[in-house]
């Protein structure tokens, strides 16, 4: 494919939409948005969420190992995104933020997408969950250049 | 129709899941993600004067803004059609009965996210204070569930296993310290 010049073609944004309306059904039917299945995770009690992000991670790292060796262009024309491989010792914001989301997740038992599920679901308790989320993160913004990132 | 009503098997919703970060990246090249969402709404409504929440939001975040709408359409096309009982297994149904659940009936306990649980403490921890970690810490791990444990391993990045690594030493911190602290201790 002689590409090099080709303009970008406009994003849709229904493709996204669709995407969208699917992981919702697969989130609620996986029950990978019940607080349950969360706990059942973190007390080692079954396999369950354990299979899920393991095969979609395999699926996932097959995809864009493939994307990657055929060097594909997306079918808008804009850039991949894929980040580089970099063998960079991961920084402070890895660890210290990584254990705030799962202190929050072990306790809300949701992670965000599954806040935007659950509402759909009919949990509308979930919009406190959702302002509460986003007052998280504008404090992080906020106080982030006072806290170790590297 | 069974297939509809019973949960899905894992090794039918963990492909599934997986499939959308090798599409988003065909599609338009993008990196998929859920939880930057939450940065485009603080963009859009309430950026202050911090500069982490000047960009444009709309062309960086219209795309994941509209499949966090579809999410919600997604949730309540599902549990139009299908039941709200989880089947956990019972060693998990004896750990959460022990610290003083007695509602299994829903996707989640009633007992604790309910508009009338929030006015208690158990209720208002965790929903309160479990979103306001949940939202701090993605912003800070520059990354949630989606981002790192799905989209980074799949490209095997080690920042991501990091993140993910600290997803569960949270998370275990939380279950077996934090919750029997605070449902044993308010309810």
């Amino acid at each position: 494919m002689n590409s090099e010049t080709m303009a970008t073609r406009p994003e849709r944004l229904w493709p996204y939409l669709l995407l969208g309306v699917v992981l919702g059904i697969v989130f609620t039917r996986a029950e990978v948005v019940s607080w349950f299945r969360i706990q059942e995770m973190f007390r080692f009690q079954a396999f369950h969420m354990y299979g899920i992000i393991g095969s979609a991670v395999a699926v996932g790292a097959l995809g864009v190992q493939l994307l990657k060796r055929l060097e594909a262009r997306s079918l808008t024309n804009r850039p991949m995104e894929i980040p580089a491989d970099s063998f960079r010792a991961p920084g402070w914001q890895y660890w210290l933020g990584g254990t705030v989301f799962g202190l929050g997740w072990g306790l809300l038992g949701a992670c965000p997408g599954p806040i935007y599920v659950l509402f759909g679901n009919g949990v509308t308790v979930m919009v406190v969950a959702f302002l509460s989320a986003l007052v998280g993160v504008w404090t992080y913004g906020a106080v982030r250049h006072r806290l170790p990132h590297t | 129709m069974d297939f509809l009503t019973r949960p899905w098997p894992w090794y039918v919703a963990g492909p599934l899941i997986g499939l959308a970060v090798p599409l988003v990246y065909l599609y338009a090249g993008r990196k998929w993600g859920i939880s930057s969402t939450f940065r485009d709404v603080c963009a859009a409504t309430f950026p202050g004067d911090i500069e982490y929440f000047r960009y444009s939001w709309r062309n960086l975040g219209a795309w994941r803004l509209t499949m966090a709408l579809g999410l919600i359409i997604g949730g309540f096309i599902a549990a139009a059609t299908g039941p709200d009982e989880v089947a956990i297994s019972a060693a998990t149904r004896a750990d959460l009965t022990a610290l003083g659940l007695t509602d299994f009936s829903g996707v989640v306990p009633s007992e604790i996210f309910s508009w009338s649980a929030l006015t208690t403490l158990p209720g208002l921890v965790l929903i309160v204070g479990g979103g306001f970690l949940v939202g701090f810490g993605t912003r800070y791990a520059n990354g949630c569930t989606s981002g790192h444990a799905i989209s980074g391993l799949s490209a095997l990045r080690v920042t991501s296993l990091v993140a993910v690594i600290g997803f569960f030493v949270g998370g275990l911190l939380s279950t077996h310290v934090l919750l029997p602290l605070i449902l044993g201790g308010g309810s």
